[in-house]
């Protein structure tokens, strides 16, 4: 495949959440090796599940996978890396300084920016150090979601540039000591990315319009960033094999309407496509198969297994709407991997919760959701917004400026001014606005979809570290900040909707989302299996089996969830909420239910 | 004159705050008068226990100091010698401890912050967050 042969040094993929972005990274690495190269493949997503893809349990350095001669990977877990950067740290003044200095060390360390930087240092030396990788003949990133993406990848542009521009030697830069010293790296990660000898940067996309737009935009994102040299992977195209099948045609006509949507910028670059495939891709057997010839996918079925092609019945969403109305207020929330369809379910909630005559605000902490659209238009009882990082950042600045910046002079306002440009400064502007959208959910209902799972826990990492800090110091931290992390551990005022499809990996990582969340005293109020095709009636031979793939994944659901809405796999009405959510299911339990 | 002044801060995001859950305008004051000091010819310097712990075990009053419990901190030394403890000092006694002659024209503050800015010196190598 050409794609493989032109493979330079660093090859990066990226893409909106769920289109396939592990799984591509996996068989390209697999697929290299085979050509006797030695590759290592780096995972930067924190919520990743490249152990469960790749059967081998990563950690932060280089690990062989087993099974793969030549392969080997490591996971940037955020976390780990701060408590990694943390003992380095601290660990030669235990017993040098007395205990609560330590201490206290470890607790300021403690903070959302500390794994956001600690996680970037990795990351940069893995591109930026060429010691660092000096084993390998390439570099495989499977990188996070798209919106965290990009924000990664233009850090070393952003901090090279507050580096130089920062005259004053000021740097609000986070917890580095010496990060001057690291402004090499930073540079040669930069100039490592914007190569095209070097790095080639694969948008990963499905035949679907929103995940077509999300490379695009991407595309033309990095492009301004310097990096032009970009390949598109199309994922899991569907061909119809029964024409009688309504629910195989209508998959099929979605990706190919989608497909004759793409924009001319994507048009432009080299394309690889990749059938879609009766199994998940998880396991080093599924991935050898994505680029292999036979595609098991065609076989044809017994008829026996076609007959099996009934609709059982299923759990509702529409069942969960009275328990998730009773309060008459609190923040409903939901989370899970990119693409299992947040936006949709948030979207359909809200929409049913004022049809009941409440008042609901319907907001996003994703920078690349599309919930306006969804939503479709203006409905009554419904007030739209967005968390937008640079807005919030702008209006936080200010603020600061207003007020610890009041009795400064002009000198001191535009120093001020310098340490607001500190990237850091993104992270607690996003925390406030959200903390201060969860305080409406007092007076009516908030609906929030949230960003995907990495994101989400470093948002409710940021709410335990600075809960701690606030209880700490005296600071004049707003009421909402105090109080975020209490109602979010107060299951009448939040509800949480884990939302998943009926597959591997995004059920596993809702599970790893639950018990996080449990963890930090959060309980999740319930799940929805998303776009599921065991509710519907199959004959497509590849429908069938991907609809008997989904039992088990239904099961473990079942044994992990308090409560469970399952929604049947549709194709998506443009620019409409997804009434049928509710209308495919009997309209009668809705009524009933109390 | 060549005193030089350390101010020895408490394990701390950055010094403005401005990245912590909240901003004190008392930290920034107080990183505003230090960059007014330095445009005096006063060498001051700044360490935060989060981000430079080896200046603290490396100065023995500080160590000492610190036996005590964290709240000592901020410490201002002038050359060896604990000068003000437990609190960031006014811009006066800063220039008093310098041996500064305060000009009436820079009573206002003069500013900086210095989220993480220890001082304005090349020497400061860091950051806050």
């Amino acid at each position: 495949m050409d794609f493989l042969e032109r493979a330079p040094r660093n090859v990066f993929f990226t893409g909106k959440g769920g289109v396939g972005k592990t799984s591509v990274a996996c068989a390209t690495a697999i697929a290299l090796t085979g050509r006797g190269r030695r590759v290592l493949l780096v995972s930067t997503d924190p919520a990743s599940n490249l152990d469960e893809v790749l059967e081998t349990p990563l950690a932060g350095a280089p690990r062989a996978v087993t099974s793969v001669t030549g392969l080997h990977a490591l996971n940037i877990d955020p976390e780990a890396a701060a408590h990694a950067y943390r003992e380095r740290m601290v660990g030669p003044y235990r017993g040098v300084l007395p205990d609560a200095a330590v201490r206290s060390i470890e607790e300021q360390l403690s903070g959302a920016c500390t794994v956001e930087i600690a996680a970037f240092d990795e990351f940069s030396m893995l591109l930026g150090d060429a010691r660092a990788t000096a084993d390998f003949d390439h570099v495989v990133f499977d990188t996070a979601p798209t919106g965290h993406t990009l924000r990664l990848l233009a850090l070393p542009a952003a901090w090279t540039g507050f580096l130089e521009a920062n005259v004053g030697g000021t740097s609000c830069l986070g917890p580095l000591a010496g990060l001057k010293a690291q402004q090499a790296l930073y540079g040669g990660s930069r100039a490592a990315l914007i190569d095209g000898a070097r790095t080639a940067l694969v948008l990963v996309s499905r035949a679907d319009v929103a995940a077509l737009r999300e490379a695009e935009r991407t595309r033309g994102e990095l492009a301004a960033l310097g990096i032009d040299r970009q390949e598109l992977v199309i994922n899991g195209l569907f061909r119809a094999q029964d024409r009688a099948d309504q629910v195989a045609v209508a998959m099929e006509r979605r990706g190919t309407d989608a497909m004759a949507t793409m924009p001319a910028g994507l048009l432009a670059l080299s394309r690889t496509e990749l059938p879609l495939l009766p199994f998940g891709l998880v396991g080093i057997a599924a991935l050898r198969q994505l680029f292999g010839k036979t595609l098991s996918a065609t076989a044809p079925l017994t008829s026996a297994a076609l007959e099996e092609a009934a609709a059982p019945a299923a759990p509702t969403l529409a069942a969960l709407i009275p328990a998730l109305a009773t309060s008459g207020h609190g923040v409903i929330m939901t989370m899970g991997k990119g693409g299992v369809g947040k936006t949709s379910v948030a979207v359909n909630v809200a929409v049913e919760l004022a049809r009941r005559g409440h008042k609901v605000h319907l907001t996003t902490t994703d920078p690349a959701a599309h919930v306006e659209e969804t939503l479709g238009g203006a409905v009554d009882g419904i007030r739209v917004s967005r968390i937008d990082p640079a807005a919030e950042t702008r209006a936080y600045s200010e603020e600061v400026l207003r007020t610890a910046g009041a009795n400064l002079d002009a000198a001191g306002r535009a120093l001020l001014q310098e340490d607001l440009r500190s990237p850091c400064t993104e992270e607690i502007a996003v925390f406030r606005a959200f903390a201060r959208i969860v305080d409406e959910g007092e007076h009516g209902f908030v609906v929030i979809d949230t960003a995907p799972t990495g994101h989400t826990l470093l948002l409710l990492d940021a709410a335990e570290s600075y809960h701690r800090e606030v209880l700490r110091t005296s600071g004049s931290a707003p009421e909402e900040v105090r109080r975020l992390l209490p109602r979010l551990r107060d299951a009448a005022f939040t509800k949480i909707l884990l939302i998943t499809l009926p597959e591997a990996t995004p059920v596993h990582e809702a599970a790893a989302l639950q018990r996080d969340l449990e963890r930090a005293d959060i309980r999740p109020f319930g799940w929805v299996i998303n776009q599921s095709l065991t509710p519907l009636k199959v004959t497509d031979p590849m429908l069938v089996r991907r609809r008997d793939s989904e039992a088990r994944f239904h099961a473990e659901v079942a044994a992990l969830a308090p409560r469970v809405a399952v929604v049947p796999w549709s194709a998506p009405v443009k620019a409409q909420p997804r009434l049928d959510f509710f209308a495919t299911n009997e309209a009668s339990r809705l009524e009933a239910a109390p | 004159m060549s005193v030089t002044l350390r101010v020895f801060d408490p394990a701390m995001c950055c010094s403005t705050g401005v990245c912590g859950p909240s901003v004190d305008p008392e930290l920034a004051r107080f990183a505003a008068d230090v960059a007014w000091l330095q445009t005096q010819g006063v060498s001051v310097e700044r360490f935060n226990l989060s981000q430079q712990p080896a200046a603290f075990a490396e100065t023995p009053a500080v160590k000492e100091a610190l036996g005590r419990g964290t709240q000592v901190l901020p410490l201002v030394l002038v050359d060896d010698r604990i000068a003000v403890e437990g609190v960031y000092p006014s811009r006066e006694t800063l220039a008093a401890l310098a041996g500064v002659v305060e000009k009436k024209l820079d009573v206002a503050p003069a500013a900086s912050t210095g989220c993480c800015s220890p001082s304005a010196q090349a020497k400061s190598k860091t950051s806050c967050c």
